[in-house]
């Protein structure tokens, strides 16, 4: 049995491993060439600090963690393996309340302990469980909106005060419970049940397309919330990692709001619909003109270049697979295909990559907004399934749309459009698409799926 | 570990994660914040020791939720992250998809 000053030593020096781990990993995951490695060097990170942590000394209750770890990771493995690709956003939400609320289940525990902690500990310790159960109320609030479980957006006059005046009792609870004055197991309980309800009521507001920027935001604040936790613990693996989370997840939050044309202000202290839909743009004119899936295949197996617009419609009609046999066949005959993504394409930015994925698509022909804009006047044909609001004109050329400014793809330019749709109603966000009535756009009306078939049988018959 | 040296990891930290962030193509926003995601997920250790170090009834049970929580963040955030980028395949590699395959 070594002794306890040499134990203390192997666990300081795997904790170093596995921040160190973690940073590889996290930076692996920033390319797509090494992304797949990376999750392996973090996961590796992750079961060295963990196995490492039962030698820790002077624990107690071992049966009881073990039982704990079991049940959370049973339960998260088989959720995890079994959710669909579509409902990647919401199970992201709930892992990451999860971590949130384990967080403020740190603090609870040092705070109804009741000891004197010293006060820059007892600060952290406070500030770590507000943050932690807002992470956590809030993203199983968001969990539950994009789950479809919560169906409105809960707005009322002075909901920005009422949001004020609780985070001030947070504050206020916190402080005086950080000063130890009162530090009984009903004053903590209560910081905890207002920091919770903080963590509802902030995110009951916002509407479902906004949630992908509330859930990074989140995911930086549990960062931030097991960061400070690591100071109460002394504890460098989850100070770094926690910091490491806090500032990368801060950053593609602000990524991701900018993608979406929101701002991060914007997001959490306006809803959206409350300025967009009806108040809408001048009336379009011109003629949507109907188009058979006959001539579309034998315009786009003579083309060139071939460019696809997917949007979410494609993954709700499950085409994606049918869209792939399709490209597939084009690049048969010589036609260079291209995939352009809008970052708000599937339900948050980089999720409509992942769908293609799924299908089988590699990435290097799937090409984002700045790199694919400047091709679409070299594309003879631009086939926009399943996505509407981002192909909207609009957007560049009419001030009083509530879109305008909102970066778009420029399938506009492309020489011929052709748009599967279901029916000729108006977008997401209830706004009449231009693209429609162009002279150079054509409309294959049907189901995703179905239409994308007739597309690969007329390519065939050519 | 004293003060000063905390607020050091802390700041070392705060540009890492910014700089390994910073060039991330939108096509990976998904699986990186899911990657991120997991990597919180250490917060399992302090769990671990939270719960190792109650007394009470009250501190075991919050401490055994946490653990519990923190496990589901760690071992949840492993599995949709690695399901995720294993799709990710360019045209060129050896497990890619063949033209014609379904």
């Amino acid at each position: 049995m070594p002794s306890a000053l040499d134990r203390e030593l192997v666990i300081q020096a795997s904790y170093l491993v596995t921040a160190f781990l973690f940073i590889v990993g996290l930076k692996r995951m920033s390319s797509p060439v090494s992304a797949r490695s990376g999750i392996l060097w973090a996961g590796a990170g992750m079961a060295l600090a963990t196995a490492i942590t039962f030698i820790y000394p002077g624990l107690s209750n071992y049966p009881l963690i073990i039982i704990a770890i079991i049940i959370g990771g049973v339960i998260a493995w088989v959720s995890g393996r079994r959710v669909a690709m579509t409902d990647m956003p919401q199970m992201i939400a709930l892992y990451n309340g999860m971590g949130g609320g384990a967080a403020a289940a740190i603090a609870a525990v040092e705070l109804y302990r009741g000891e004197h902690l010293p006060l820059p500990i007892a600060i952290l310790a406070v500030i770590g469980g507000l943050i932690g159960a807002i992470s956590f109320s809030g993203s199983l609030i968001a969990f539950g909106k994009l789950q479809g479980l919560i169906k409105r957006s809960f707005r009322f006059g002075g909901q920005q005060i009422l949001n004020m005046l609780i985070l001030l009792a947070a504050l206020i609870l916190g402080a005086l419970l950080a000063h130890g004055i009162y530090s009984s197991t009903g004053f903590v309980t209560a910081f905890f049940v207002v920091a919770l309800v903080l963590g509802l009521s902030m995110t009951m507001p916002i509407g479902g397309a906004d949630m992908p920027v509330v859930i990074s935001l989140y995911n930086a604040l549990t960062g931030l919330a097991v960061a400070f936790e690591g100071f109460v613990l002394g504890n460098a693996a989850m100070i770094i990692a926690g910091t490491v989370v806090g500032s990368a997840g801060t950053l593609l939050t602000q990524l991701m709001a900018r993608a979406m044309n929101r701002s991060l202000g914007n997001v959490l202290f306006s809803g959206f619909g409350d300025t967009g839909g009806a108040a809408a743009s001048g009336a379009v004119t011109g003629s949507m003109k109907p188009i058979e899936a006959a001539d579309v295949g034998v315009m786009m197996a003579f083309s060139q270049k071939v460019i696809i617009v997917p949007g979410y419609g494609m993954a709700v009609a499950q085409a994606q697979h049918k869209v792939w046999e399709l490209c597939q066949l084009l690049i048969d005959r010589g036609v260079t295909v291209r995939f352009a993504i809008h970052p708000v394409a599937g339900r948050m930015p980089g999720h409509m990559n992942v769908l293609l994925a799924e299908a089988g698509v590699p990435y290097d022909l799937i090409a984002d907004l700045d790199e694919i804009n400047a091709e679409f006047e070299t594309a003879d044909v631009a086939l926009i399934i399943g996505a509407n609001d981002v192909v909207n004109p609009v957007a560049r050329n009419d001030k009083s749309s509530p879109i305008y400014g909102m970066p778009i793809l420029n399938a506009d330019k492309a020489k011929n459009v052709i748009v599967i749709k279901r029916g000729q109603g108006a977008g997401f966000s209830g706004i009449e698409n231009a693209l429609f009535y162009l002279d150079n756009t054509r409309m294959l009306y049907g189901d995703g799926q179905a239409a994308v078939s007739q597309l690969i049988q007329a390519v065939k018959a050519v | 570990m004293t003060g000063i040296v905390a607020l050091y990891i802390f700041m070392l930290a705060a540009f890492t994660g910014y700089e390994v962030i910073s060039r991330v193509p939108v096509i990976l926003h998904t699986p990186l914040m899911s990657g991120s995601n997991f990597v919180h997920g250490i917060v399992l250790v302090g769990a671990m020791v939270a719960l190792g170090n109650a007394q009470s009834e009250l501190e075991k049970t919050i401490g055994f939720i946490g653990v519990l929580l923190a496990a589901g963040n760690a071992v949840g955030g492993y599995a949709v992250t690695e399901r995720m980028l294993e799709m990710f395949k360019s045209s060129g590699s050896k497990g890619g998809p063949k033209k014609g395959a379904h």
